[in-house]
């Protein structure tokens, strides 16, 4: 018996050096690579190129981008989630896989198909070039882009909590009369509050970051149609290397504290959620 | 009609359905509607002449093996940091939790410049093992280490809650019965967690072969060796060439497609067992 624990004792810690090991290697020190290759020419050299014009606008469409991703998101991932699980219709089932397709489409397929429904080729583009509306190569394609990829990061978090919350309070509140807005603001809402906050961190993380397909539909323009992982690019494939680990170290800052807001927002939704019980 | 409303107590169908469709029409219906719009219109020969030719090809065979042998690795190391983060105890652990994330929240290119210079011969993980002639950086051995820094998180998250709801009765009759811990992993738990382990296994497939931000830095893209389909599609698109583009493009979502479907099938089984458990 003593022996058994021993050895699962030793397992254990052999088990927990793995994972950290692979912590070390895969997550931290790339992380610390970005940060100690963006000050090798000192802070001057720093300051210099996370100060640079172009990589201020960068972030200024990233954050736009961003903005636009989460609004929409939200709008659509409230009355979605709502139409999915307070009411039964022919279709449900499709319609959630609708929802869900963005995330399982390559980033690069993403901005194939906007290019393919906005580009030249389309058959809507002489309508376009006549109201003199430009959206491939330009920063609407940039923001439809960021929306596609984002498409399902909120609704996909209410949804569950709302189906495990069930329909009955909202139709007894229905039932004695209350209006629409006031059922969701005072029944629903309270339920899903830290979910919701839960999908708009997961939404601003990755559309802050997204490349690829913002990168197909970019006419990488500097200053003008270039995002903050697109300016990162650029500056890499130019050998400016200690400038493009600066640019990334702004984004592994905002990286790090989605991170932080996150793990709060997980936190306290999950002791809220025991107390109720 | 007035039957069908009336079972509707609670008010907003009309609307809500309404933005709904709205808005999945304009981001995700109409753009998916061209694409199949567009290929209605080439013709099926053109299509498989794009799709085979030889560098075609080989950018499948590299996007498929690198991606399969990524997803590998996160499906043993995501089990074990699992297993470590829900039945130990130790310090940092909460951190530890945390940092699984990383891969979802930081920006791909960002994590594509970073594992590059560390793996390159300069680097500190490429300098260690040039000592014994083995490039990472731009070969396939680096799209692999991108590929399993983007993967981890899948089976992580996915073999996590069910470890965590596993009852532990099972364990304890086992243990009871005399059987060993090795024993009662690979009898009683490893079954449990396995459709949690090919769900997250498809998910980081899916996510690695669509892969892009963090692959092109560190691949180095050599034709018919480190290149990509991804990339092949945007190289297409860069020369306006959207029929090819289009055809390549064609065969990777079918791809995904199947292997969303499999991760489905998998998962409804798995909702069953974690309702069960719970």
């Amino acid at each position: 018996m003593n022996k058994e624990t021993i050895g699962s004792k030793v397992v254990k810690w052999i088990l927990i050096g793995v994972s950290i090991l692979f912590a070390i290697l895969m997550l931290v020190l790339p992380l610390i690579t970005v940060i100690t290759e963006s000050l090798k020419q000192g802070w001057q050299v720093y300051i210099d190129s996370v100060a640079d014009e172009y990589t201020v606008k960068a972030l200024l469409l990233t954050l736009e981008a961003t903005v636009f991703a989460v609004v929409i998101n939200t709008v659509f991932g409230l009355f979605a989630a709502w139409a999915l699980t307070k009411f039964r219709f022919k279709g449900k089932k499709l319609l959630g896989t609708m929802i869900d397709l963005p995330v399982t489409v390559s980033p690069i397929i993403a901005g194939l198909i906007f290019v393919l429904t906005f580009g030249r080729q389309s058959p809507i583009y002489p309508l376009l070039q006549e109201l003199d509306i430009k959206i491939v190569f330009a920063v609407p394609g940039i923001i439809l882009a960021t929306v596609f990829v984002t498409f399902p990061f909120i609704s996909r978090e209410l949804i569950p909590v709302l189906e495990a919350q069930g329909t009955d309070e909202e139709e007894a509140a229905a039932l004695m009369g209350a209006k629409g807005w006031t059922i969701f603001s005072k029944i629903t809402f309270p339920h899903i509050k830290w979910a919701f906050l839960y999908g708009i961190v997961l939404c601003t993380a990755r559309a802050m970051g997204e490349f690829g397909a913002v990168s197909v539909l970019s006419g990488h323009l500097r200053g003008k149609t270039n995002t903050l992982p697109l300016h990162v690019e650029i500056l890499f494939n130019e050998f400016k290397y200690v400038p493009a680990f600066a640019v990334s170290s702004i984004l592994v800052m905002m990286a790090v504290l989605i991170l932080i807001i996150r793990s709060i927002v997980e936190y306290i939704g999950k002791r809220e959620s025991e107390d109720v019980r | 009609m007035m039957k069908k409303a009336s079972k509707r107590v609670i008010p907003g169908f009309g609307l809500s359905m309404g933005v709904t469709i709205s808005i999945l029409s304009i981001v995700v219906l109409i753009p998916l509607a061209s694409l199949v719009v567009f290929t209605s219109t080439m013709d099926i020969g053109a299509i498989i002449e794009t799709i085979t030719r030889k560098r075609v090809l080989a950018s499948f065979e590299v996007s498929f093996i690198t991606a399969f042998i990524a997803s590998a690795i996160n499906a043993v190391m995501g089990v074990i940091l699992a297993w470590v983060l829900v039945r130990y105890d130790f310090p940092g652990k909460r951190l530890l939790d945390g940092m699984i994330e990383l891969p979802f929240a930081l920006p791909t290119a960002v994590a594509g410049i970073s594992l590059t210079s560390l793996t390159a011969n300069t680097g500190l993980i490429g300098g260690f093992f040039d000592k014994f002639g083995i490039k990472i950086a731009y070969t396939r051995i680096g799209i692999v280490i991108a590929l399993v820094f983007i993967g981890i998180p899948f089976v992580v998250r996915a073999v996590q809650p069910v470890l965590e709801k596993l009852e532990p009765s099972y364990e304890e009759a086992a243990t009871v019965l005399g059987a060993s811990r090795t024993r009662i992993f690979w009898k009683v738990i490893f079954p449990e967690i396995l459709p949690a382990v090919f769900t997250g296994f498809g998910l980081a497939f899916g996510r690695c072969l669509g892969e892009y931000g963090s692959v092109v830095f560190i691949a180095g893209n050599q034709p018919f060796e480190t290149e990509i389909t991804p990339l092949i599609i945007m190289a297409e698109l860069q020369e306006y060439d959207y029929a090819s583009a289009t055809a390549i493009a064609l065969v990777m979502l079918l791809a995904s497609f199947l292997i969303l479907f499999l991760v489905n099938l998998i998962q409804t089984r798995n909702a069953k067992i974690l309702k069960g458990g719970s």
